[in-house]
């Protein structure tokens, strides 16, 4: 079967720097694949090419066997949709008016079709921000922007879901919220890729983890083949330890201040989020 | 979601402002002409209101109506809820072309005034260079365009000073008199070229209006849902910059309009583009057409620069529209 995505020896560039060195990896149908690393290891550069955000690069990125670059755009949106970290509207914009620019692919002339708004409401019903579907999108909190940039997302009825940190400024409910229901569309034949600093809820919900550093894939395979406490250490340079979590996951802790805790934040004897 | 009963309820109630004022402003002067009397084709009636305040008020209609919708284009573009028609530098460019013939006392050039031409020459010199700085091959950065638009307005600017500063007397009050912008009555052929072009580009800005909602967030989230950015930005400088050009080469900056028309609609009808693309046009058109006829009354036989009139009429009335909104995301 061919894999949706299929990347050969892909090299990125910011300037003078080389951000992705000959990143060599394929990723399959369905799954929920995180991608995890320390700041500055080239996770949002890899999503933005996967996206087809950023379309120089060198090397090959297929998506279904075709260049990303040689998408009509149209075309890769009814596919692919990508949630960026935030977005900061200049406009007054409603929650609604955004998840409805999630169908601007299959929009043809100025008005959304019947199709559209059961799309719409959908999405909005799945990431629970119909409460607030009417109001301001500047005036809401980070949690629910999210929420409303995720239902825009699910709104484009894609195939493969890519999520730049996807739950940066949720709750506690709507981290383990959110990764719940990307792991049920990704058990519905959704591809999902995933970016995330979080690697607890990572080992907890992944089916596959891939862990970038400086670059270059360091680890890359199932929560307990990657969630090892040397290549985290050196990855991350914390000293951390790994230990079986609530669920018999994996579950990271760290050092700090003769403390372990962790990798969410919690004091270590508390009772992890999950 | 966009209905079209919404849409044609708000266009509807636009375009009746903008006929309601295009019908009546010509009636309103100074001299008295009576509409019986011209249409009878009675002399001065017919004159006074077929050859001077007509083809005005259609030109304060144009005028109005595409600056309203460039400065929605730009800010779209721009992100930037403070861009306007002149942001990007080629309303500066158009004021040098004026004022270099203004200085060398060109006066026509064949069968048309000559600040008219280089006033275009100079505003479409001033697009060449910003777009040639701002695009990088296929792709174009909204920062750049900003950024590179101030910068040729600067420069347009200090040009515009040293001549300034080098004209003689009469060339001086000239060219004050041009900066300050004006409505006149010119040709009906002149006006349906005009027409031509800003109604051609009012249906290019309506058929692109859904796209211009997602350039408004951002440039990789209209990527990311279908949207060729390098494409839609190029048109949409364009777009602005050829209206905000064929304006002001035929009437001068007129300022302000860009800016308070598309805000004063977002307070009332939100950030749909869908929406506030014909309605800024329609609003904006009636705006004008109805400052140019206090401009023209207001102190006659004196005349006042219609820039004065829209600043003084339109400042106030946003400054109302904005205080009603207390509490809002706008104050």
């Amino acid at each position: 079967m061919t894999p949706v995505y299929e990347l050969r020896d892909v090299r990125v560039r910011l300037g003078e720097a080389e951000v992705l060195h000959g990143l060599s990896v394929e990723i399959g149908e369905s799954g929920l694949t995180a991608i995890v690393g320390p700041n500055g290891a080239g996770k949002s550069t890899l999503m933005s090419v996967l996206a087809g955000i950023r379309e120089s690069y060198e090397g090959s990125i297929l998506f279904r066997g075709r260049e990303v670059s040689q998408w009509v755009k149209r075309e890769l949106a009814r596919q692919t949709a990508f949630i960026p970290q935030t977005i900061r509207l200049e406009f007054p914009f409603t929650a609604e008016q955004v998840v409805f620019m999630g169908r601007t692919p299959y929009c043809h002339g100025l008005f959304e079709s019947p199709d559209d708004e059961g799309a719409v409401r959908r999405a909005m019903s799945l990431t629970d921000s119909l409460p607030f579907a009417r109001r301001e999108y500047r005036a809401l909190s980070g949690g629910e922007k999210q929420r409303v940039v995720l239902a825009s997302a699910l709104a484009q009825n894609p195939s493969v879901l890519l999520l730049d940190e996807p739950t940066t400024f949720l709750d506690l409910k709507h981290q383990v919220a959110t990764y719940a229901l990307l792991q049920s569309l990704a058990r519905e034949q959704m591809t999902v890729i995933a970016v995330t600093h979080d690697l607890n809820l990572a080992a907890s919900y992944a089916d596959r983890m891939i862990v970038l550093s400086h670059g270059r894939i360091a680890a890359d395979g199932k929560p307990p083949d990657v969630m090892q406490a040397k290549l985290l250490r050196e990855v991350f340079e914390v000293d951390l330890e790994i230990r079986e979590g609530p669920s018999g996951k994996p579950w990271v802790f760290y050092e700090r201040a003769g403390t372990l805790r962790h990798a969410s934040g919690t004091e270590g004897h508390q009772t992890p989020p999950c | 979601m966009l209905s079209p009963a919404k849409f044609w309820s708000a266009v509807s109630l636009s375009l009746l402002l903008f006929l309601v004022a295009l019908a009546g402003m010509p009636l309103i002067g100074t001299s008295g002409a009576e509409l019986s009397r011209a249409w009878a084709g009675l002399s001065p009636d017919k004159e006074i209101l077929f050859q001077v305040r007509l083809p005005r008020v259609l030109l304060a209609a144009l005028a109005g109506g595409a600056l309203s919708m460039a400065g929605v284009v730009f800010q779209a573009l721009l992100r930037d809820a403070l861009a306007e028609p002149y942001t990007l530098g080629v309303q500066s460019g158009a004021a040098l072309g004026a004022v270099i013939a203004i200085c060398f006392g060109w006066r026509t050039v064949g069968a048309f005034p000559a600040v008219w031409l280089t006033g275009f020459a100079g505003a479409a010199l001033a697009m060449f260079v910003v777009l040639s700085i701002a695009s990088e091959g296929r792709r174009m950065s909204s920062f750049t365009l900003l950024l590179t638009g101030v910068t040729i307005n600067s420069i347009c600017m200090a040009a515009i000073l040293f001549l300034h500063y080098t004209a003689g007397f009469t060339q001086s009050f000239a060219i004050v008199r041009w900066l300050m912008g004006g409505i006149d009555s010119m040709e009906y052929s002149t006006i349906g070229i005009l027409a031509a072009g800003v109604l051609g580009g009012l249906g290019i800005a309506v058929v692109k209006s859904n796209e211009l909602n997602l350039l408004a967030v951002g440039e990789d989230w209209a990527v990311t849902r279908g949207v060729h950015v390098p494409g839609l930005m190029l048109i949409c400088y364009l777009l602005g910059s050829v209206l905000t050009a064929s304006v002001t080469s035929l009437t001068g900056p007129i300022g302000f309009l860009g800016l308070i028309v598309p805000h004063a609609l977002r307070l009332a009808l939100g950030a749909d583009h869908r929406l506030l693309i014909p309605t800024s046009f329609f609003v904006g058109g009636g705006f004008l057409m109805i400052c140019d006829t206090v401009a023209r009354t207001a102190l006659a036989p004196s005349e006042i620069p219609v820039g004065v009139i829209t600043a003084m009429l339109g400042g106030p009335f946003f400054i109302w529209l904005l205080r009603s909104r207390r509490g809002s995301l706008w104050v």
